[in-house]
Order: structure tokens, then sequence, then C-alpha cells
């Protein structure tokens, strides 16, 4: 039984091509042209990629996936979305638990005017029609960390609409062919979070922390545009990047800020959508991608084996890597949705609609708040690029870690080198010193200052590319040194005398007659060796760059 | 349910009284979650009208039974909140707080005797009532005159950041003038309310009221509230809707009554809230469930609010069109006695006596119940007034009107003192002067 394989559409890294197998057929959804390195992807490409059996048998069609995403945010806000115990994430249980939020009878809801304003900032940065009206519902349901046996939410008609969420993905084998895609969002909605529950099976007991319960989420329902586990990951990285631009939300999601769920369906193009499955509780970008295309797989198999699929609610098990039926949904849920009757409808206004005399304190102003928007990661990758004729991968690069941006703009500040220098140095070297001890750049030993004065060192010439590494490692292990005096201690500065390297070379041409006859004889490794000696000669401090030439000049004379 | 559960903090409205120097004396019984019209379903037992003792209809009883135990056929107080009424009317206090979602505060008030007032929906914080419908509830006052309702009144409303459903403008507390002369008053009596199952005396002081004020140069006219047979119906199909959810925080796990079952968390709601709710609240519970269910929600309970804001436009057309107050019966009659009521079962008898007051509740409006005179058997009977909305000031002085001109006699409990005395010879009672 031939294992369906991605004809394309992940490449690289998660994939392994199929050969193309003859008989695989080129349908619709293709996109071509869009790969060349170099140009910032602007294609925006048709969906659903194909994917094909690696011998197609005889009727054997080919598939498409459908991916669609509920992402839950917790809103970064001091205190929960109707009532107003502090929001932390780290306080003992259920000691940030209030009236309401016990559900103590005769309690009322309150809305959060900040939870509102993160709704609206979202909305807007993900190009969101606002609802000027908008309504809050209950959603009904037993569990024990939902005290109320409600959850408030807006089903009916929430907060914002219809917006988009460009993100990028690799096409390549290489980072440099990325490619920008769009997914429709198709709402966002306020709603709030539940408790936790802690299940004790030793002593067959739950427990239940309430600190969570009532904190504001801001649900983001992504339409199902996208057909894979990396389309799916790139997705929630730029919303990630996206809410924390904005600080609506922290968007961590190892730590439970962001929470996403995965709707998952294949097909045969052409036909009607298939019969989809939830993936619920992925707290990982990457389990994100890997369990989408798991469930992709399974389901392909499964309906290939003539088997079906059943509309139903599936949770990823890290360990095996696959995705597995959760047991604990029996038959379909009714929520039996009802009107919140202790809120009132939610209006917001913008500028033209402002009633005259109102408290500011009573009203949202969305125009107000389009203005004081922050700048965005899309737009702030598109500064680096025209600022300093950065590569778009490298400025995808540098917004993906936190604190990276800023650290390499205060080394910009200070140095003379070219952005390319400074850019490659902050993404290869400093980057792989941190990722390698698994440090935050917040806790490097290395300040922005010290690198800059490094590479001005570098760029001066002062010292060579070897010489500035083994500087910058030295910097990296003990405080307290400027580089200047790290070269000087070390005496890594690059020989400046041109008559001395000019006599060196001269005399280690003269010892090493045998290496000369080899490089006359037309070996081109043989001037390496000869430059290798030089060096040496010179205790590592001549350019090997300048000894090449010298050489070569001596030599040919 | 709430078995041993001592709320950690006050409502509003007891914050309130409790700001201004009121003295809280006590809590007094309801029926299981404010659901019924006769105060007789709650975990403490039946509320008995202090009515059953007054002289008046002790001496009306004497002429028609024979040496009959005169305590087995106490009357009933009505309700829910009967025994705010009872306390009230017995003059056990100043005034009481009580609920009223369909008619639960002016139904017992009208058969106890004394003023039941139910102010406009948004008037009066609803922060620390326990909710029955939360888009009716209001907090409803009990005194045994409207000058008295209107001090409370005056305390209670007012804007509160807790309840996002009170109005934003702000409320002083206020006196009411003694209107003197009522020529510019237009006072409507709607027809469909004039049903069958109304008694005649209750229908015959019905008339005289309404020409009490045309004889003192009011203008009074019949109106029509066109969809009031649909307002049972309606009102049936909300409110259960909404018990169903705001019961369901009544698990036993935060707080409250909680069942030993340990098999498992499922389990321990089903057995908690078996054990907790009585048999009227799990009927109204399974009730509004089915009615939220996805496939039935359209049916019942969209086309029910489309049904209410017909029944609230009616209202607003007939004040419209220049009617001030309207003039209607709380009750179908008067008291009865406890043996005859439970013979009928909780919800077929909050259908029958909600007849004249929820249609107020599910227009928001404010209407306040005035007792007027007593039947024939000795009991009082009392009239509703219905306002405009918010315009509660102005309805109080109309009752207030009406209030002087009827002269509703004063409860005679001074043979049950003297009988309690009596027995409890050493201690001392709160001796309170009857004239």
């Amino acid at each position: 039984m031939a294992t369906p394989m991605l004809r394309w559409c992940c490449p690289g890294r998660r994939w392994i091509f199929a050969g193309i197998g003859g008989g695989s057929r080129h349908g619709r959804g293709v996109p071509t042209g869009s790969t060349s390195s170099g140009k910032r992807g602007q294609s925006s490409v048709a969906q659903q990629p194909l994917i094909t059996a690696q011998k197609p048998r005889k009727g054997e069609r080919e598939w498409a996936a459908v991916v669609g995403l509920e992402i839950h945010a917790q809103i970064a806000s001091n205190s929960k979305l109707f009532s107003g115990s502090q929001v932390d994430f780290a306080a003992p249980p259920n000691s940030l638990v209030s009236f309401f939020d016990a559900s103590l009878p005769g309690t009322l809801p309150v809305l959060n005017r900040r939870c509102v304003e993160a709704a609206v900032m979202t909305g807007l940065a993900l190009d969101c029609h606002i609802n000027r009206k908008s309504l809050f519902d209950r959603k009904h349901y037993f569990y024990a960390d939902l005290p109320a046996g409600y959850q408030i939410t807006q089903q009916r008609l929430p907060i914002a609409v219809n917006g988009s969420l460009a993100y990028s993905v690799c096409v390549g084998q290489r980072w440099s062919q990325m490619v920008t895609r769009t997914v429709g969002v198709k709402q966002i909605q306020l709603e709030q979070d539940s408790g936790k529950s802690l299940h004790d099976n030793l002593r067959s007991q739950t427990l239940i922390d309430l600190n969570r319960a009532g904190v504001g989420l801001l649900e983001v329902v992504l339409e199902p545009d996208m057909s894979c586990g990396e389309e799916a990951a790139a997705a929630i990285r730029e919303l990630q990047l996206i809410l924390q631009a904005l600080g609506t939300s922290q968007a961590n999601m190892a730590e439970g800020q962001l929470r996403v769920d995965a709707n998952i369906s294949v097909h045969h193009p052409g036909e009607p959508l298939g019969v989809r499955t939830e993936v619920k509780n992925l707290n990982s970008a990457r389990f994100l991608a890997k369990a989408i295309d798991y469930e992709i797989q399974r389901q392909i198999s499964e309906l290939e084996n003539g088997g079906k699929i059943l509309n139903e609610t599936r949770s990823f098990d890290y360990k095996l890597g696959c995705t597995v039926p959760m047991r604990d949904k029996e038959g379909k849920q009714d929520y039996r949705f009802m009107p919140e009757p202790n809120l009132p409808p939610l209006l917001l206004y913008d500028s033209g609609s402002l009633p005259t005399g109102a408290d500011p304190q009573q009203v949202i102003d969305i125009d107000q708040l389009r203005e004081q928007l922050p700048e965005l990661p899309r737009v702030t990758r598109e500064k680096l690029v025209r600022q300093y004729g950065m590569r778009p991968e490298h400025s995808f690069a540098l917004l993906n870690e936190v604190g990276l941006l800023e650290f390499f703009q205060n080394v910009m500040k200070e140095t003379r080198a070219e952005p390319k220098k400074v850019t490659s140095w902050v993404l290869n070297t400093f980057l792989g010193f941190l990722k390698q001890q698994n440090l935050a750049v917040s806790e490097s030993p290395v300040t922005p200052s010290a690198l800059a004065e490094l590479l001005d060192l570098l760029d001066r010439k002062a010292i060579s590319s070897s010489a500035a590494k083994q500087v910058f490692e030295e910097l990296w292990r003990s405080k307290g040194k400027t580089p200047a005096q790290m070269v000087a201690e070390k005496q890594l500065e690059l020989m400046q005398d041109a008559e001395a390297l000019e006599l060196l070379c001269r005399s280690t041409l003269e010892t090493h007659p045998q290496v000369v006859t080899d490089v006359k004889k037309g070996n081109p490794r043989a001037i390496n060796k000869l430059i290798g000696l030089v060096r040496r000669a010179t205790l590592g401090r001549a350019d090997p760059t300048v000894i090449k030439e010298v050489l070569e000049r001596q030599l040919s004379s | 349910m709430l078995k041993g559960y001592v709320p950690p903090y006050n409502a509003t409205v007891v914050q309130k009284l409790l700001d201004q120097g009121a003295l809280l004396m006590g809590k007094t019984n309801l029926d299981e979650f404010a659901m019924g019209s006769g105060s007789t379903d709650g975990i403490f037992g039946p509320v008995k009208n202090p009515w059953s003792y007054s002289k008046q209809y002790r001496e009306k009883r004497k002429q028609k039974s024979h040496g009959e135990n005169e305590d087995s056929d106490w009357l009933i107080t009505g309700g829910s909140s009967g025994g705010s009424a009872a306390a009230v009317s017995a003059f056990t206090c100043f005034a009481a707080l009580g609920s009223d979602t369909g008619g639960s505060t002016r139904n017992p008030a009208a058969h106890c005797g004394v003023v039941g007032l139910k102010p406009s929906y948004g008037l009066v914080s609803r922060h620390g009532l326990i909710p029955l419908v939360n888009s009716m509830d209001v907090p409803g006052t009990l005194t045994r005159c409207v000058d008295d309702a209107a001090t409370v009144l005056g305390i209670l409303a007012g804007h509160d950041p807790k309840d996002s459903t009170t109005i934003q403008d702000p409320v002083k507390p206020f006196t009411l003038p003694s209107l003197t002369d009522v020529s510019k008053l237009c006072i409507g009596i709607p027809k469909e309310y004039l049903t069958p199952a109304l008694s005649s005396e209750v229908r015959s002081l019905w008339s005289k009221a309404a020409n009490l004020f045309e004889s003192e140069g009011a203008k009074v006219i019949e109106v029509s509230l066109p969809h009031t047979s649909y307002s049972i119906v309606c009102y049936h199909v909300l409110c259960t809707s909404e018990v169903a959810s705001n019961m369901a925080r009544f698990d036993g796990l935060e707080y409250g009554h909680r069942c030993d079952t340990d098999v498992s968390t499922e389990a321990m709601y089903a057995a908690t809230r078996r054990e907790g709710f009585n048999d009227v609240v799990r009927e109204r519970i399974l009730s509004g469930n089915f009615f939220l269910l996805k496939e039935n929600y359209e049916n019942y309970f969209v086309k029910a609010q489309k049904v209410r804001r017909l029944i609230a436009r009616d209202f607003v057309n007939v004040f419209n069109s220049g009617v001030d107050v309207l003039l209607t019966p709380t009750t179908l009659s008067e008291a009865v006695p406890h043996t005859e009521f439970i013979r009928e079962d909780n919800r077929t008898r909050s259908a029958q006596n909600d007849i004249f007051t929820q249609a107020v509740n599910m227009a928001g409006l404010p209407a306040v119940s005035v007792p007027m005179a007593l039947s024939s058997q000795g009991l009082p009977i009392g009239l509703q007034f219905i306002g405009r909305a918010f315009c509660d000031q102005q309805l109080l002085t109309v009752a207030k009107w009406f209030e002087k001109r009827v002269q509703f006699p004063v409860i005679q409990l001074q043979e049950l003192m003297d009988d309690c005395s009596s027995i409890f010879e050493n201690e001392k009672l709160a001796s309170v002067s009857l004239k």
C-alpha cells in the first residue's frame, strides 16, 4: 500500500519529496513562478496544493486537505473580562477569584474596557470590519472548571468579522524562497476563559483552580484556507507576532496564553468537502504542524482503505506523534445558546458617530484606537528590507526572536560596519551562541555596544574575521573587558607592516621549494599551504587575503 | 440547595438601606427560588397570612363556621414574596424587600393588605438578587403606605456600576406631592383584563375605583392591550429558559449543598441538583432546557421574544395615546385557604394568578398594588396601577391619591396579641399599638 505523499506544498523541512511518479496529474491550484529567490514573494496562492500517491494506482485520485484554525489568545489585561479580580498566571491556586468568578448567586458581569480595546485593536490589525454593535451570549455546558454552568461568549454577533492574515512560508529548499499567503479571518470574539482542572487519578479526585476562570480571551477564527501543517504553523507564528506587537496578548503557547484547535478534512478536488475532525489543545507551533499533517495522512489512509471519517474531536499525543480520539466527548453537545441578559449590546463609536458630550471613560472610539496602533511586524520587516537592503528571510529571522530586533538596532546605532555584516553576525554568530546555551536575548553576556565595537575593529581591518570570532567567544565567556582590550591582550591585531610581511613571505618561499614547485605546476591547493605557513609565522596576525596577494605577486615575478 | 450558605457580600439594595441607618431585622420566607404564587413551596414551610388571625376575618368566619379548629384553615399570603408581605402586614417591621418577576411582590401585597411596589426595570440594582429571570426581575418593596414606598424607592433607585442593566441617569430621593386635582389625569382600563375567572367582588371593586377617579374629574377610558392573551405562554417560555440557565451554577461544587457521591463529577452534580431543588424548580429547568435546544430555539425562545416585544409595544401604544396610568386588578380574588390552594400544582396556580401582573414584567414597567377594601369575608383586596417606564414618581403620586380616598382599614390583630400574651406570660412581646 503506497503511502500518499505530498507532491509539493510543504517541501524541504518536513517532507520527503516523492518522485513525481508517472501518471500524476497537475491540477488546479499549483502555483508557478513564485519560487524565484530574491523576490519578496508577493504571489498570493490559490488554495489546496495537491497530494498524490507515490505510485498512483488505477482509479486512484488526488487529495486536497483543508485546514481551519480556532485560536484562543489570553488578553493581556490587569483584570478579568467581567470581574475585577486580577490576572496573574503564577498566583497560588484560587487566590484570584472574585464572587462573580466563583458564580456566587446574585453576582453580575461588568465588561472590562481594556479587553474591548484589545479586541478592537486586534481586529484593526487583521483588517477586520469592526461591528459597531455586538452581543454577548451564554454557552451552556456542565464542567467542573466552569462555575456558572455557562460561558459568556459572542456567538450571534461578534466584535469583529471578515479580516485577513498574511503570512509567509518557504516553498523551496532554501530559506530564501518565501511566499506570502493569506488566510481569511472569519471573526474575532470576546469570551471568558475557564478555570483549570487537575486530575489526581491516584486519589480519584479532581482539583479545581479558578484563578483562570473569567480571564478575557480573544477567539480568532481562521477560515479553512490553509492546506497543511506548515501553513498553519506559519499563520500562527505571524498572529503571535502581531498580538505581541499590539500588546493585546503575550501569546506564549507554552504558557497557555495561546491555544489552537485545528479543523481538518480531506477531499478530492472538485468534490464537496469531507467530514472534518477537530484536533484540540495544541500548545506549540511545532506540534501543531505535526498534528495537522498526521491527521491529514490518517484521514487519507482511512478513506483510501474504504473507511469513514467521524466528525469527532481528537487530541495530539506528543509522545506517539499521532492524534487520538478524546474520550470525554459523547455525542454532540447542544450548548443551548441564549443571549446574556445582564449585558446590554456593546456599542462602539468612531469619530463620526461619537455622541457629543459623551464621557470618554464610557465610550470607545475606533478611529482613535486605529491611530494609536503600534507598528505591525509586516511593516517592521518591510522597513528593514528597505532601510538596510536586508534579505526578506533575514527580516523574518530578526523578528522571530524576542528582543533580537532591538539588539540589532542598537548595534547598528553604534557601529560603522555595513548592515549586511551586522545582520550576518547577529543572525549567525550571536544567535548561534544564544541557542547553544538556550539563552534569551535579554540574558546575553555580550552587549550591543560590545558587538558594535568589535564590528568596528573588523571594519577597519584592524583584525581578521577569525580573530574577531575569537574575541567574540572571549566576550561571551568573560565580562569586564572591551573588545579593544582583548585584542591588545591577545595580540590579535592584524599585521600592518607591509615590509615585514614581504620579508616573511619571501623567506617562506625560500624555505619551502617543493611547495613552490607544486604551485608552479598548477596545484591550486598548494598555495593554501604556503598561506598557512606564512600565517603561522605571523602568529595569525596577517590577513590571509593579503598574504595570498603578496605570495602570488612574489611567485609570479 | 443553598443550605448552610452564608453570602459573603450584601446586595446593593440591602447595603443602601444599611447605609441610611436601617436595621436589618431578619430574612423572610418565600417560595423556593421565588418560583410560585402562594409562598407555599419553601423548605421552611408555607407562609401564613396574618389576616387569617385578624378580627375582621374571624368575625366573618364565626358567622359561617361552627366550632372548627380556627387554625386549620389558615390563608395563604400569595407569593412568591409572601414572607415579606406577612411581616409588613403584621407590623413586624417598617418595610420589607421582595422580588418581582411576574408579580411576586404585588400578589402577596394584595392578599396581605399592604402596598407592593415593582419599580421600573433598570431603576433599582439587581446586584445581589438571586436571579430568576434576569431580564424581568426587579427588587420590590412592601410597605404599609404609599409614602413609605416612595421613601424606600428614593433610597434604592439609581445607577449601580455592578449592575450593567441599571440606567445611568442620576436619581434623587423624593417626596410625593399630595395630589388634589386629578382632572388632568387619564386612567386606562384594559379591556382584556376583564376575564371570567375574575371574582365578582374584585370586579365590582375595580369598577368602583374607576368611578371614583371619574367622579373626581379624571378621564377614565377603556383601552386595549391586544396581545394580553399570549402573555402567559410567552412568559412561561422565557421564564423557564432563563431559569434553566441561571440555575446551572448550582452544582454543589463551590458553595451550598453538596451530595456525598464520589463516583464522578457528573454523578455528584446530578445527585446534588436532585436533592437540592424541589419539584417546581426542577420542572422549570427541564422545560427551559427544552426550549433552548438548538432545534427548538427559533420556534420557542425567539418566537417568545418577538411576542414579548409585541406585548411591550401594546403598553407603549396605550401610553402614547394619552393615558397616564392603567388601573387593573392585582389578583383574581382575595386570599384563599391553604388547603384549597394546594389542590392545584404550582405551575397551574402561577399561570392562573400571574395573569394581571406578569405582562408588566415583560414590558419592564413600574406597577404598584394598593389595598382598597375588605372582601365580604373580611380579607384584603388590592388593585394595581401601572405607569410609564421610569415614571415611578408619577405612578406613586396617583397611588397615594387613591390610597387617601379609599381609607383601607388597619388589620386588627389585638385578639391574637392577647391570646399570645396569655400563653407567653414571661416573655416580652414587642408591643404595637393598634387602634
